[in-house]
């Protein structure tokens, strides 16, 4: 090897870590650049549960002020509140109306599903297009003759019309599941029909089973939409306190006491923990579902 | 070879009949959607149809009056227009906002190696929270005395901080924050259609010296407008029936005053329609009312769909 050779290797070389070096430095200044831009856009949506959560622990008259801080920490209100208006009662009442809806809608909808992924039948397709457009369906189109039906079996005031219709199949859940069923291999229920086994069986032997995360995302986002639903349950039980569901109660509370902010706050603190557990032990069930909803 | 034709035709007679004698198996696990589908979609909406040609109070006979409704609606009724020019601004103002953000931050989480989970769940947690609980918490946020935003705003110098929900004039704006603050449903899909982009696409683009605005420009945007179709016609089925943080933020200012106050500013359509029907009882009005919405969010819908041939890429296809 020459001296010129040698030279020469060493420059490419110097070259090289140069090029790499700065290549290195730029990924690194870019990676620096993303987090701080996504730690930015973290602190502005964390900020609201920041501030419910240090209100609800100030005092009625601290939260009047434009401290942040709580001086003393009031802990006493998530008791307070309590006194003050009767929660347990109304979440009582949510958890009635979660509670059965979802099982109704797991019930009804399953079958639904089955039928229109599992089994073959001449206007599949079509009865699947009407399940997709009544998901399109602006519910304000119904309200009014459903608002007469039940006021005719003299429902309003109960919470019978927030429930029973859920066993009555949603276009939502349907879809869902459908669209879950579908993965599973037709082979596995053609050998399964094979072997004797009947529709029924084949549904809740086979598929459930199968099934078990979409039927989880379905009951979860069932439950949740009841535990945040308004417009209906102010419909059919505004009229009766007796009966107030959680988002019912809390909207009277706070439009009557509007200037109880700690309180105010400590009612959306209890609002919010119940949904906030859920989603954090369930957080790959809620991705996946919503993700399904879209384009899956 | 017709031994072959005429067994093909005996099992297409089979399959035909298999397929026949399922549907009454298929009609027993569908019953129960069958009997929800005609008693608490099909019937409501015919007669929806049937009482917006009618004055009905629900305790006296509806009474037929032609096209009335309709007709004092687009001439006499302001606030029904009203109602439309606020819902079409949170429209205008929510639809692109959603689409941009919700896409600026889904692309900025395909970038970091480590901790975009925690990112992920940060944006992702306010969406699932409960509209009055947001709206509670907007309320104080933005509280013109004592909430911190204004609180900076003070502290910023600025001492004609705006009074967002008491004002007409920014409690839309108000509304709007609280709700971008839920954009995190948007930004999951279109993270979950990014991460669906084949690698190789990029790889054909690294090769052809793309820049990054070129890559995203040329591969993810394409390949993400099937889900930005999906957000653009729920977003406009979801304006019309926008109602919950509306009244419960004007019910918190103003208790007992007008519908959609500070000045009708957050009267929008699903509000004026529950006014109508459910605390005045003019039920064939809310009718008429819910028909027109039925309409706009069809012809929208239909619209979009035409466009959508155009510009929306489907690889997969949401109904294959």
């Amino acid at each position: 090897m020459t001296m010129t050779d040698r030279w020469r290797a060493e420059n490419n070389r110097a070259i090289l870590l140069a090029t790499h070096n700065s290549a290195r430095r730029h990924k690194i200044l870019a990676a620096v650049a993303t987090h701080s831009v996504l730690i930015a856009a973290s602190i502005i949506f964390l900020a609201p549960f920041i501030v419910i959560s240090l209100t609800a622990l100030m005092t009625g008259n601290q939260a009047l002020t434009s401290h942040i801080w709580p001086q003393p920490f009031q802990w006493h209100n998530f008791v307070a509140v309590f006194e003050e208006e009767p929660i347990l009662l109304y979440i009582w009442n949510t958890l009635q109306v979660a509670g059965l809806s979802t099982v109704g809608v797991v019930l009804s909808c399953i079958p639904a599903a089955y039928a229109l992924s599992r089994m073959r039948w001449r206007g599949r397709g079509f009865a699947f297009m009407i399940i997709l457009s009544t998901l399109m369906l602006p519910f304000q189109v119904t309200v009014v003759p459903l608002y007469l039906i039940f006021a005719k079996l003299e429902w309003i005031g109960t919470l019978k019309p927030l429930i029973v219709p859920n066993f009555f199949g949603d276009a939502f859940s349907i879809f869902l599941l459908r669209q879950f069923f579908m993965t599973v291999p037709q082979d596995l229920t053609d050998a399964a029909r094979i072997d004797g086994a009947g529709e029924f069986q084949i549904m809740t032997r086979l598929i459930v089973p199968l099934a078990k995360p979409a039927i989880a995302a379905v009951a979860l986002f069932q439950f949740l939409y009841q535990w945040d639903d308004f417009f209906a349950p102010l419909l059919y039980v505004g009229n009766n306190p007796k009966l107030y569901t959680l988002t019912i109660g809390l909207q009277q509370f706070q439009s009557n006491h509007n200037t109880m902010w700690n309180m105010t706050m400590a009612a959306a603190v209890i609002f919010m923990v119940p949904v906030i557990v859920i989603f954090f032990l369930a957080q790959k069930v809620f991705v996946q579902g919503i993700t399904m909803t879209g384009i899956k | 070879m017709a031994e072959i034709t005429l067994s093909r035709v005996t099992s297409v007679v089979q399959w035909r009949k298999i397929r026949q004698g399922n549907g009454w198996k298929a009609a027993l696990f569908l019953s129960p959607w069958i009997v929800g589908f005609a008693a608490f979609i099909l019937y409501p909406m015919i007669a929806t149809l049937y009482f917006s040609f009618t004055d009905y109070d629900a305790i006296t006979q509806p009474k037929w009056v032609g096209l009335d409704n309709y007709r004092f609606m687009f001439t006499k009724d302001t606030k029904f227009w009203l109602s439309i020019k606020n819902t079409l601004w949170i429209i205008i103002t929510l639809i692109p906002l959603r689409l941009i953000l919700g896409t600026l931050t889904a692309w900025l989480l395909t970038k970091p190696k480590r901790g975009s989970g925690i990112y992920r769940t940060i944006f992702f947690l306010p969406s699932m929270m409960p509209v009055v609980a947001t709206t509670f918490a907007f309320l104080f946020v933005l509280n013109p005395d004592y909430g911190p935003i204004n609180s900076v705003l003070h502290f910023l110098g600025i001492d004609s901080a705006p009074l967002w929900f008491y004002d007409p004039q920014f409690a839309k704006p108000a509304i709007l924050l609280l709700t971008l603050w839920g954009i995190g449903d948007a930004m999951i899909l279109i993270l979950a259609s990014m991460l669906d982009v084949p690698r190789d696409l990029y790889e054909a683009a690294d090769m052809e010296g793309a820049n990054g605005w070129q890559k995203f420009r040329a591969v993810t945007l394409p390949m993400i407008t099937p889900v930005i179709f999906f957000i653009l016609v729920t977003g406009i089925i979801f304006g019309f029936q926008f109602f919950t943080a509306a009244y419960v933020a004007s019910n918190s200012t103003t208790p007992y005053s007008e519908p959609g106050s500070p000045q009708g500013s957050l009267l929008f359509y699903s509000y004026w329609l529950f006014q109508q029907g459910f605390v005045l009882f003019h039920m064939g009005y809310a009718s008429a009312l819910a028909w027109v919405m039925f309409v706009i969010t069809m012809i929208c819908t239909i619209a979009l769909v035409k466009t959508s041939r155009r510009w929306v890429y489907y690889g997969g296809g949401m109904f294959s």
